[in-house]
C-alpha cells in the first residue's frame, strides 16, 4: 500500500480539512442511493405476502423470516438447491475455460499489428454487439450435440462472455511493455514459454476483475439458460425468480427472499476479490 | 517488429477462443441473415424477400425506438465515462478514509440481477406511494410519475442503469488508474505539481486504456440492452420507452422468427455504422503510448 | 431364523424395487402466473386413487412464455403435459406437429362442445380445460355501491354516470393498473359482447381480412370507450405505474369503485383478503348501448394438451381422464373455487362466491359470447401497450384501432395465415 500512497503524495502531508466533507458526502450519498434499495429488499424479504406486495420500507408488523427462507429454499422439491449446484458447476467451468483462452488472445491481439488481429479485433467488438441469434444457435448445438447440456452451456457462456473478456485483457496488456517480452525472447523463451511463466502471471489483477465481472454476468444469466438449457433438472437460480414474479400473482416476499439467497455467491466472491484486486495491484506485478 | 518477435505472439493463441466464438456465436449470426429473408417457424421456413423489411419499417414503434436506442446508449455511456472516471480517482486516492467501503457499495448492484432492481426501483419510484417521492415531499417537492410520465421514462431507466452499471465502470477505471506508473506521479510532485495537476495531466491521459473499455462496453451495451426496460416498463407506456432491442425481443416473443432476425441484422448494421468508427477514432491514439 | 431373515429381506428388495418400477409419473409444464392450487389438488387426487404422481413443471408468463413454449416443443423438450391458452394463441404454436389430436377421442366427449373451437386448429382439437371458465367484466364494490346509492348499470351511459357519481364522491371511479400491462385491455375485450351483438358477422370477417376494428363502427365504439374513460378523468393519477396487486387492494378497501377486471381476480382477492372481502364484491358485464340486451364476454379456460413426442403419451390421457372425471372436478373446485362455469357436461357449480353467482343469470338468459380470442385466429401482441396509448390520451381512439389492426395484420402475415 506504501507504494501508492506515495503517489498520490498524501505521504507526511497533513490530510486537508475539506476531505472531511468530501467524506460525508461520499457517505451520505451512498446511503440515499445504495444502502435505502439494499434495505428495502432484505426488510421485505422478512414481511407476509400481503405487507410485502405494498412495496415499502415500513416496519413489517409481523416477522416471517425463517417461513419465508424455508419456502424459498424448499419449494419445487428443493428446486433452490439444484440450482445452486447448477449455476456453480456452469459459473466456475465456463471462467476456467474463459480465463485461458481470452487471456491467450488479448496477449496475441494487443501485441499484433496486422490484417489478422484486425480482423480478430473486428469480431470481438461484432461478439461485444450484437445480440447473439437464439434459433440457429440452438440448431448448430444440435448439430453437434451439446444441446441441453452443462458442457453446451458452457461453451455457450464462453462464446458470449469471451468478447468482453479478451477486450478487457487486450486493454491491459497495453500497459505491459513489450520491453518484457524482448527481455523474455533473449532468455531464451518461446511463445508458450513467455505467455505461462511471464505474461500469464502479469495478467493476475485483471484476470480477478474478470473473475468477478464474468461471475456475475454468467450467475445472474437467466435467458441464456432458459433458451440452451431448459428441463427441470437443469434450472439455474435466476430461473427460480420466475417462480415468485409472475402475471396474476406477485409473492414479493419471496421473491427478495429468493434474491437474498442468490445474491450470496456473488457476494462472498466479490468480498473475496474486492481486496484481491487491489493487492494484486499493489504488490508490483506491473512496473513502468 | 522483427522476425523473431512476431513469430513470439503466434496466431495458434488465437484458435481456442476463435473455435468456440466461430461455432456457437459467429455461424448462427451468418445463418440469420439467410433466415431474416423469410417467415420462420422454427420447423418450416418460406422465403419471402424483402417482405421483412417493409414490414419492419412499418412497424408503429420503429422511430420512436431508434430514437430511444441512440438516447440511452449516449447517456448512458456519458455518465458511466464521467462519473466512472470521476469516482474511480477518488476511489484509488486517499481522499477518503472510508474508500474502500465505498467501493464495496458502488459496486454493489452489479451482484444483483437486473429482475431485482428493475422490480426494486419500479416500487422506490412509483408516484403516490413510491419511496423516492414520499421523500419528495417531505422537502415539498411534487415528485413525477418516474416510470409512468412518457416524457420522462426513459431517463428514469437510463438513471436505473447508471445506478447499476457505473460501479463496473469504476472498478475498470481504478484497475487503468492504479497501473499508471508512479514515477509520472513522482515526477510532478518534484515540480510542485497538485493534486489537480496530477489528475488532469497524468491520470486522464493515461488511464486512456481504460477509459476506452468504459466508452465501447458501455455504448455497445446501452445500444444492445433492453432487459432493464423489459423489466421496468416493457416498453411503455405505451412504447415510449421502446428500444431497439425490445422491439426485436417483442417479436421474437410473438414468433415472429423471420422479422425478429431481420431486425437482428439490421441492429447490426446500425451499431456497425456507430460504433465501429468511434472504436477506431479513440484507440488509434492508443497506439502512440 | 437366518432363513426367514433372508427372506424378509428378500420381499423387502422385491416389494421396494417394485415400488419403484411402478412409480407413474406425469409431468406439467404451467406458466408460473396461473394459480394451480385447483390442478394440484384434482392432482393429489389422482395420485391417490389410481397411484399416478403429477409433477409440475413452472415456466414464465406472458409474451416470454409464449415464445419460451414454441423453443422447447421445437427442441422436443415440453412435458407431457402443457398448459397453454386457448383460443387464438394455439395456432401460433403449431399444435399439429406437437400436440395429440384428440378429435373424437373419448376423452373429450363429455366436454362441452362450446369448448371444441377454442382448442381446434384446421378442425381438429387437441386441448382440455384446465379449469373453469371466467368472463370479463366490471368488478366492484358493492358497499360503496350502497354507500354512494348507485344500482348495477345496464348501459354505457349509465355506467359513465356512476362513474360520475364515484369521482364526485372522492373516489378513483375506474382503477386502472397498466404497470402490469396486460390489464389495460378489459375495456376492449370485455366489449366483444356488444361488437357481436353489433355485427354477428365481425369474427369471421375480421379473420378473413375483412371487417377492421378502425372501420367497423362497433368495433371502433369500443376504442372510444377507453377514450371516454381518459377524457372524463375516471382513472387512478397512477394509472401507468399501478400494479394488478395494488389495484385489487383499491377495490377491496373502497378507495376504487370499479376494476374492468378478469372474475378469476376474485379468487386472488380471495386468497390475499378472505371470504368478506370477496363477498363485498360484484361482478357485472360491460355494458352497451341497449339495456335489454345487457350480456357479458366469457373467457374460456385455458387448456391441458399432451404432448406428441414426450415420453409418458398414453399415461397422460389415462391423466386426463382421471381429471375430467366428476371426481376430479369435485377435488379441483374444492381446493380451486370456479370463477364460472365448467365447460365440462354434467358439472353443477355449487360453493362459488357472491361475484360468481351475479353472472349466473347472464348464462341462464343465454346473454353471453366468447371473448374474440377465443373465436378468431388473430390478436396483435402489441395490444396491450395499444390500449394503454388509448387509456392514456396518447393516441385518439381512430388511431389506436387502426393501430390495432395493422398489429393483427403483422401477425396474420408472419404467422402465414391464409387470406392475408
Amino acid at each position: 500500500m506504501s507504494r501508492h500512497h506515495k503517489a498520490h503524495g498524501a505521504n507526511g502531508q497533513h490530510r486537508p480539512v475539506y476531505y472531511n466533507l468530501f467524506e460525508l458526502l461520499g457517505l451520505l450519498l451512498a446511503f440515499f442511493l445504495y444502502l435505502i434499495p439494499f434495505y428495502f429488499v432484505i426488510i421485505n424479504s422478512f414481511k407476509t405476502k400481503r405487507e410485502a406486495g405494498l412495496m415499502n420500507i415500513s416496519w413489517p408488523s409481523t416477522f416471517q423470516i425463517a417461513e419465508n427462507y424455508r419456502t424459498v429454499i424448499t419449494n419445487n422439491r428443493s428446486a433452490l438447491l439444484v440450482a445452486f449446484k447448477n449455476s456453480i458447476i456452469i459459473t466456475a467451468l465456463s471462467l476456467l475455460v474463459m480465463i485461458l483462452v481470452c487471456s491467450m488472445a488479448g496477449f496475441v491481439l494487443q501485441r499484433r499489428r496486422d490484417k489478422l488481429s484486425t480482423a480478430a479485433n473486428f469480431a470481438l467488438l461484432t461478439g461485444l454487439m450484437i445480440p447473439p441469434a437464439i434459433v440457429p444457435t440452438i440448431w448448430v448445438m444440435k448439430a453437434i450435440g451439446i444441446y441441453k447440456s452443462i458442457p453446451g452451456m458452457v461453451l455457450i457462456e464462453v462464446a458470449l462472455n469471451c468478447s468482453f473478456s479478451s477486450i478487457l485483457y487486450r486493454g491491459f496488456m497495453g500497459s505491459i511493455p513489450r520491453e518484457i517480452d524482448e527481455a523474455a525472447v533473449i532468455d531464451g523463451c518461446g511463445p508458450l514459454g513467455l505467455y505461462s511463466c511471464i505474461i500469464m502471471p502479469l495478467l493476475k489483477p485483471v484476470t480477478a476483475t474478470i473473475i468477478v465481472l464474468s461471475t456475475i454476468n454468467i450467475f445472474n444469466d437467466f435467458v441464456n439458460p432458459m433458451y440452451f438449457l431448459p428441463g427441470t433438472r437443469n434450472i439455474t437460480v435466476q430461473q427460480t425468480l420466475y417462480n415468485y414474479s409472475g402475471q396474476y400473482a406477485n409473492d414479493y416476499n419471496l421473491l427478495f427472499a429468493d434474491v437474498m439467497l442468490i445474491t450470496i455467491p456473488p457476494l462472498l466472491l466479490f468480498i473475496f476479490f474486492n481486496k484481491q484486486i487491489v493487492s494484486g495491484m499493489v504488490a508490483g506485478a506491473i512496473k513502468g | 517488429m522483427t522476425r523473431a518477435m512476431k513469430k513470439l505472439y503466434s496466431p495458434w493463441f488465437l484458435v481456442p477462443v476463435g473455435a468456440i466464438f466461430f461455432v456457437l456465436f459467429l455461424l448462427p449470426t451468418l445463418m440469420s441473415f439467410f433466415f431474416s429473408m423469410t417467415t420462420w417457424t422454427l420447423t418450416y421456413w418460406k422465403f419471402t424477400g424483402f417482405d421483412n423489411l417493409r414490414m419492419f419499417f412499418r412497424e408503429i414503434s420503429l422511430r420512436i425506438s431508434f430514437k430511444n436506442t441512440l438516447i440511452y446508449s449516449v447517456l448512458t455511456c456519458g455518465f458511466k465515462v464521467v462519473l466512472g472516471l470521476i469516482f474511480g480517482a477518488i476511489l484509488s486516492s486517499h481522499m477518503l478514509k472510508t474508500r474502500h467501503f465505498l467501493r464495496s457499495v458502488l459496486f454493489f448492484p452489479n451482484l444483483i440481477s437486473t429482475l431485482a432492481v428493475g422490480l426494486t426501483f419500479k416500487s422506490l419510484m412509483h408516484p403516490t406511494r413510491g419511496l423516492i417521492n414520499a421523500m419528495l415531499r417531505g422537502i415539498g417537492i411534487a415528485g413525477p410519475d418516474w416510470l409512468g410520465n412518457h416524457n420522462i421514462a426513459l431517463y428514469s431507466i437510463i438513471g436505473i442503469d447508471v445506478w447499476k452499471g457505473v460501479g463496473i465502470a469504476t472498478v475498470i477505471y481504478i484497475s487503468g488508474i492504479l497501473s499508471i506508473p508512479e514515477q509520472y506521479y513522482e515526477a510532478l510532485s518534484i515540480d510542485g505539481g497538485s493534486t489537480w495537476d496530477k489528475f488532469i495531466h497524468i491520470t486522464v491521459p493515461l488511464c486512456r486504456p481504460a477509459r476506452n473499455s468504459v466508452i465501447i462496453l458501455a455504448f455497445i451495451g446501452g445500444m444492445r440492452t433492453f432487459d432493464l426496460v423489459w423489466v421496468t416498463t416493457k416498453g411503455g407506456p405505451g412504447f415510449y420507452t421502446d428500444l431497439l432491442a425490445s422491439v426485436i425481443y417483442k417479436q421474437y416473443c410473438a414468433g415472429y422468427y423471420g422479422l425478429a432476425t431481420l431486425g437482428n441484422v439490421l441492429m447490426l448494421l446500425l451499431i456497425c455504422a456507430l460504433a465501429y468508427p468511434l472504436y477506431f477514432y479513440i484507440t488509434r491514439k492508443e497506439v502512440d503510448l | 431364523m437366518k432363513k426367514l431373515f433372508a427372506l424378509l429381506l428378500l420381499v423387502c428388495m422385491c416389494f421396494s424395487f417394485s415400488a419403484v418400477a411402478e412409480e407413474k409419473v406425469v409431468t406439467l409444464m404451467i406458466d408460473n402466473a396461473t394459480s394451480y392450487a385447483g390442478i394440484e389438488a384434482a392432482g393429489k387426487w389422482i395420485e391417490e386413487t389410481y397411484g399416478i404422481r403429477l409433477e409440475i413443471q413452472f415456466r414464465p408468463g406472458g409474451a416470454e412464455g409464449e415464445n419460451y413454449v414454441r423453443t422447447l416443443l421445437a427442441a422436443g423438450e415440453m412435458a407431457d403435459l402443457c398448459y397453454f391458452n386457448a383460443g387464438a394463441l394455439l395456432a401460433t404454436i403449431n399444435p399439429a406437429e406437437f400436440f395429440v389430436d384428440l378429435t373424437g377421442d373419448e376423452l373429450i366427449a363429455n366436454v362441452s362442445e362450446s369448448y371444441y373451437p377454442c382448442v381446434s386448429v384446421d378442425g381438429k382439437i387437441y386441448g382440455i380445460p384446465a379449469g373453469s371458465s371466467f368472463c370479463g367484466s366490471w368488478l366492484y364494490n358493492k358497499a360503496v355501491y350502497a354507500e354512494l346509492g348507485l344500482e348495477v348499470p345496464h348501459t354505457w351511459a349509465d355506467l359513465m354516470e356512476n362513474c360520475q357519481k364515484a369521482k364526485d364522491a372522492g373516489k378513483t371511479a375506474v382503477i386502472a393498473s397498466f404497470g402490469d400491462d396486460w390489464t389495460s385491455q378489459l375495456i376492449l375485450l370485455a366489449d366483444y359482447y356488444n361488437l357481436e351483438a353489433g355485427n354477428p358477422n365481425f369474427a369471421a370477417d375480421f379473420d378473413a381480412n375483412k371487417a377492421k376494428y378502425a372501420t367497423d363502427p362497433y368495433g371502433l365504439k369500443s376504442f372510444q370507450k377507453m377514450e371516454e374513460v381518459y377524457q372524463k378523468g375516471f382513472m387512478n393519477a397512477d394509472y401507468n405505474t399501478n400494479t394488478y396487486d395494488y389495484a385489487l387492494e383499491m377495490l377491496v378497501n373502497g378507495d376504487g369503485v370499479h376494476y374492468p377486471m378478469l372474475t378469476n381476480a376474485l379468487t386472488n382477492i380471495y386468497t390475499a383478503y378472505g371470504q368478506e372481502a370477496v363477498d363485498n364484491i360484484g361482478v357485472f358485464g360491460q355494458p352497451g348501448d341497449d339495456p335489454d340486451n345487457h350480456g357479458i364476454t366469457v373467457w374460456m379456460p385455458n387448456a391441458i394438451y399432451i404432448f406428441k413426442n414426450g415420453a409418458n403419451v398414453d399415461l397422460a390421457k389415462e391423466w386426463c381422464g382421471y381429471f375430467l372425471s366428476p371426481e376430479g372436478i369435485e377435488a379441483y373446485a374444492a381446493a380451486s373455487k370456479p370463477e364460472g362455469p365448467f365447460v365440462v357436461k354434467g358439472v353443477e357449480l355449487t360453493d362459488v362466491y357472491a361475484g360468481v353467482q351475479e353472472m349466473m343469470p347472464y348464462f341462464d338468459e343465454g346473454k353471453t359470447t366468447a371473448a374474440l380470442e377465443f373465436v378468431s385466429s388473430v390478436k396483435g401482441p402489441n395490444s396491450p401497450q395499444i390500449c394503454i396509448e388509448c387509456l392514456s390520451g396518447l393516441r385518439s381512439a381512430e388511431e389506436a384501432a387502426a393501430e390495432y389492426d395493422a398489429d393483427a395484420e403483422k401477425q396474420a402475415k408472419q404467422l402465414g395465415l391464409a387470406g392475408w
